[in-house]
């Protein structure tokens, strides 16, 4: 709840300064050792947009798999949670290099000027082709 | 018309909680957030190492709960400051809510934070406070599996105490495969077996806390 409040009042302030009429798409990436559920994401989302620009926005989830980078040989690898020690040598200095992030990296939006253009279905030339 | 914003999710709370380090370093203060399930004996924990730490250090306790102040008084009634949040629902703390209470101690004095977090083995995980350590405390009824159910708790305490440890004969907690599950998420970490009430095993967690502070001080050159 607190994370999706935090990824609308983002989102609503840099559409805002963008003159939006509207925010169809927000976008963020999400690190797998991170204890975020998609399902409570999207339904947080789903109570909190509504009055909002966000309204009948979609929120598009990028998932971050986890990489270290071994303290003792280098080695860089991917892991799940349970697999933090270096595959290679089994050292247990492992320098975190992704995995944990909780990003928003980009919103769609529409300003008054789309609105004029392209009134309500996908307009030809759109190139931000939606994913189902 | 797509804005590119490319900035963390709970940015506010992580550059509050940089004020927060800063603040925590120019005052020479040693800052531990403690995690735990509701009842795994958070405040236990604190009062056994107030005990065992107060000759040395100057210490005071921030308590996070939903309500209430039952664990404030506590604390208070040992002659320890302590300054009670509440989230009024939040179910973990956030920087802003450090800042707050910080106000009403005095960093002078100080050279040791104790923060208590909200029971809860999710959220703290996800909200840095500014802290130099996160420590997790879990006591022998809550079984062994909860690291294969909570694995971020696990692996970013940088310590791991195992409260109530002298129930250990009447609970059927396999200490060997949860030993064996927290080296695998966070290798480094180490187990400090605790009964926090009678005292035993208490000496091994201070002594590491103490190491801590006193390398956090060598490298702040104080």
């Amino acid at each position: 709840m607190g994370i999706v409040a935090s990824i609308l009042e983002t989102a609503v302030e840099a559409a805002e300064n963008s003159g939006a009429t509207k925010i169809t798409e927000i976008r963020i990436s999400v690190g797998d050792l991170t204890e975020i559920v998609d399902f409570a994401l999207q339904f947080s989302f789903e109570a909190m947009t509504p009055g909002t620009l966000a309204e009948d926005a979609v929120l598009l989830v990028t998932h971050v798999p986890a990489r270290s980078k071994c303290g003792a040989c280098g080695h860089e690898y991917e892991h799940g949670r349970f697999e933090v020690i270096c595959p290679e040598c089994g050292s247990l200095m492992a320098e975190p290099l992704q995995g944990r992030e909780l990003r928003i990296d980009n919103i769609e939006i529409e300003t008054p000027d789309d609105e004029e253009d392209a009134p309500i279905s996908d307009a030809p030339g759109d190139t931000a082709s939606v994913p189902e | 018309m797509e804005i590119d914003i490319s900035r963390p999710i709970l940015d506010k709370n992580d550059r509050l909680a940089a004020a927060n380090r800063a603040l925590f370093d120019e005052k020479g203060v040693f800052v531990v957030d403690l995690m735990a399930s509701p009842g795994a004996g958070k405040t236990s924990t604190i009062l056994a190492t107030i005990d065992a730490l107060r000759e040395r250090y100057n210490i005071a306790v921030i308590e996070g709960d939903i309500a209430s102040k039952v664990d404030a008084e506590k604390i208070s009634a040992h002659g320890i400051p302590a300054v009670q949040i509440n989230t009024g629902g939040a179910c973990h703390l956030e920087s802003d809510m450090i800042q707050r209470a910080v106000g009403a101690l005095n960093l002078d004095e100080l050279d040791l934070l104790i923060v208590e977090n909200v029971g809860n083995l999710v959220c703290p995980t996800e909200f840095y406070l500014g802290e130099d350590a996160k420590v997790m405390i879990l006591s022998i009824p809550e079984g062994h599996d909860k690291p294969y159910k909570y694995p971020n708790i696990f692996a970013l305490a940088e310590a791991v105490i195992l409260n109530k440890y002298d129930t250990l004969p009447v609970f059927d907690f396999d200490e060997e495969e949860f030993r064996s599950v927290v080296h695998s998420l966070n290798p480094a970490a180490p187990v400090f077996p605790m009964s926090a009430t009678k005292g035993d095993g208490v000496e091994a967690w201070t002594e590491w806390l103490s190491a801590r502070i006193e390398a956090a001080r060598e490298k702040a050159g104080s």
